[in-house]
């Protein structure tokens, strides 16, 4: 089938190195069948879409990739939510731009993609699959129960950019910080309670923690000054396969806290958006600098990164 | 006009006037033999709604048998009247509308649990009687349905989504949203929905026509249809003339006439029979779903461009003509590339017809027996003029 395209008007971008120029199909085609699986994915798909309003898909024969770059637009934040495409999917079929590079990787509006997935909550059995449209599209193709004997389809044309395979070096997974101090978060329902409350007088937040399984929330304005404590929180044991080696934490005095200040409202929508119930949710600070926010459940891992403010 | 409206209904009244509180500002009452006329129409004049509700709705209806009573108002007004329907239901017994002609005064008296009386009395205008031009029974498609079928099928379109292309077949409706050819097509996120013909209680098809029409009041009359149970039925002709949603019962009628866009004659919508049934959603062909895409690699820290890569425009109908001739070569792109660019060639068509309605105005000194005339509305601003 003749579908390669030709490039686009003459004066798009330098030319590039002909001999280095091929020319690539991708494909990919998934289904979730089981009402549960279907459920968790859009929920998952939610609360990326409160943390960003576009981001980057990566699709790999074996997981799901959504990565947003620490960009200034955006505040510095960055993302990585890891899903393992076996536990979501019934059938999962993709074929990257050539068999050395064999991913996809798009650029996603994932509020679209959330919303059509919640209307299909119900459905028999729903598509995801990548398709040429008026543009390049994900469509979200669902089959929804009837009394009728033909079903009821819906399809949702989610329209996204493919990123060229020399962009891709930008997406990444960000290596883990060399952090000061790690910590269990509290229950995330509580910490939000608390930061709800905070953000009404202040926009920066410091969060501080130790190896002593304490944290503390405060904000300090002209006004006011107000800190919750948690204590008893407890430290991830981050082993020595951890590749953690020679960091500060190993001779860290338990006592010592590491603190970053951080824009609150990057928080708050961490905390509020989150759907995922995480098994476990922690937090890494780097004295000054970000902190790295983690939530894990058996099938998926966030990642997010706030950085620290002057 | 003195009337009273007792348990459940009142709710149903309520509801009603909710329902036309999507369509416009105000609210046209209208006492007539044949029972309460409630309507209203948009500022623009391309959606009316009206609700007749017959004399039996009523335990007490007597109107002003010597002339024609007709007034409009706020409809917020209204609305405040009913404004909580949970309470409604559990507090008022019954309710009682009575005009008062020398102040110009329509007063809404509710009798609620425990001799509770709440009064509103709503200052009214006079004004012009208000009537769509629209004769459902000779529209070639007919459906009916349960109202719960189109709740479903709306749910699926996001709240913002101004109008939806309803496509008919003998056997299959489609319903996708509208996307403004000025608007930007490569970020709109495009919905359709497939129904069958025997989702419906009652489905003619006599033209594969597409309509295209504002959801809005769609969902406004889905809200009274859904609260009272009573299925929707929809007629509708060519692109241009208007679409009817109605429901029926035996004491209450409504319906909404909504103006769809007038399609160039020549445009897809229009003469193509409607996409093909998705029916192979269980075995497509994953080949049909390629994308092309270039995988130079440029040497990697150089590359800084935005990641809006002109690639993914490559993919993308919008071309200079220089790319879409050098495509040419590849006869499958040819075909959909002509059909977008001539699309796109186009001028925008968007125009509702708003001119539909015809409006009677009864001079002073005809009385209701007198024939009376119609005449075309031709401004929006009309009404302002009584």
């Amino acid at each position: 089938m003749g579908r390669i395209l030709l490039r686009g008007g003459p004066n798009k971008l330098p030319p590039p190195d002909k001999t280095k120029e091929r020319k690539h199909r991708m494909k990919f085609r998934a289904k979730i069948i089981d009402f549960a699986c279907l459920s968790h994915f859009s929920r998952v798909i939610t609360t990326i879409s409160k943390l960003t309003k576009t981001c980057v898909l990566r699709l790999t024969p074996d997981n799901l990739f959504f990565v947003l770059c620490g960009k200034v637009a955006n505040g510095g934040v960055s993302m990585w939510c890891e899903l393992s495409q076996a536990n979501f999917f019934d059938e999962y079929q993709m074929e990257g731009v050539s068999s050395e590079d064999n991913e996809i990787c798009l650029e996603v509006t994932p509020d679209n993609l959330s919303r059509a997935l919640k209307t299909v909550q119900n459905a028999k059995s729903v598509k995801v699959k990548l398709t040429k449209k008026h543009c390049p599209c994900l469509t979200i193709a669902a089959e929804l129960p009837t009394l009728s004997s033909i079903s009821r389809v819906v399809t949702h044309d989610v329209p996204v950019d493919v990123i060229p395979r020399r962009l891709w070096h930008e997406f990444k997974e960000p290596s883990m910080p060399d952090f000061d101090v790690s910590i269990y978060l509290p229950p995330l329902k509580t910490m939000k309670n608390v930061v709800d409350r905070m953000k009404n007088l202040s926009n920066f937040l410091v969060i501080e923690a130790n190896l002593n399984g304490e944290m503390n929330l405060k904000i300090e304005t002209d006004l006011v000054s107000v800190s919750t404590h948690f204590k008893d929180l407890g430290n991830p044991p981050w082993g020595d396969d951890a590749s953690q080696l020679g960091r500060p934490s190993q001779s860290r005095d338990p006592e010592d806290m590491a603190e970053a200040r951080v824009d609150i409202r990057k928080l708050q929508q961490f905390l509020m958006g989150q759907q995922v119930n995480p098994s476990k949710a922690m937090c890494n600070i780097i004295h000054q600098t970000v902190i790295h926010l983690i939530l894990l459940h058996e099938d998926m891992s966030l990642q997010y990164f706030i950085p620290a403010v002057a | 006009m003195d009337c009273v409206v007792t348990g459940g209904n009142v709710k149903v009244l309520a509801k009603a006037i909710h329902s036309l509180s999507r369509i416009g500002d105000e609210l046209y009452v209208e006492p007539q033999d044949d029972g309460l006329a409630l309507r209203s129409v948009n500022s623009s004049r391309s959606a009316y709604a009206c609700f007749l509700f017959a004399p039996l709705f009523f335990s007490r209806y007597t109107i002003p048998s010597t002339h024609t009573f007709l007034c409009k108002m706020a409809i917020k007004s209204v609305q405040a009247v009913f404004r909580s329907l949970a309470s409604l239901e559990k507090t008022v017994e019954k309710c009682h509308i009575k005009t008062d002609e020398q102040k110009n005064r329509l007063t809404f008296t509710l009798h609620c649990k425990h001799g509770l009386l709440k009064t509103h009395n709503l200052s009214y205008q006079d004004s012009e009687s208000l009537q769509a031009v629209f004769d459902k029974d000779s529209c070639a498609n007919v459906f009916r349905a349960q109202p719960r079928l189109l709740v479903d099928t709306v749910m699926h379109f996001p709240p913002s989504l101004e109008e939806v292309t309803v496509s008919v077949s003998s056997e299959r409706m489609w319903i996708r949203n509208h996307v403004d050819e000025e608007a930007d097509q490569s970020k709109a996120m495009l919905t359709e929905l497939c129904l069958a013909s025997d989702e419906f209680d009652h489905f003619v098809v006599q033209a594969h026509n597409s309509v295209t029409f504002c959801l809005k009041e769609l969902r406004g009359l889905l809200l009274f249809a859904e609260s009272t149970g009573l299925p929707v039925s929809m007629h509708f002709d060519a692109p241009g003339s208007p679409v009817v949603l109605s429901v029926t019962d035996s004491v209450l009628e409504g319906n909404f006439v909504l103006a769809t866009l007038s399609d160039d004659p020549n445009h897809r919508g229009a003469i193509t029979p409607p996409p093909p049934p998705p029916d192979d959603f269980m075995n497509d062909d994953i080949d049909s779903y390629l994308i092309a895409m270039d995988t130079s690699i440029a040497p990697e820290p150089s590359a800084t461009g935005p990641p809006t890569p002109q690639l993914a425009n490559s993919t993308c109908t919008k071309q200079p003509a220089a790319a879409n001739h050098r495509r040419r070569l590849h006869s499958e792109e040819e075909e959909e590339e002509e059909d977008e660019t001539a699309d796109s060639d186009k001028p925008p068509n968007k125009k509702f017809c708003s001119l539909f309605f015809g409006s009677v105005l009864p001079s002073t000194s005809q009385m209701s027996t007198q024939p009376i005339t119609s005449q075309e509305v031709l401004a929006s601003d009309s009404e302002d003029d009584t």
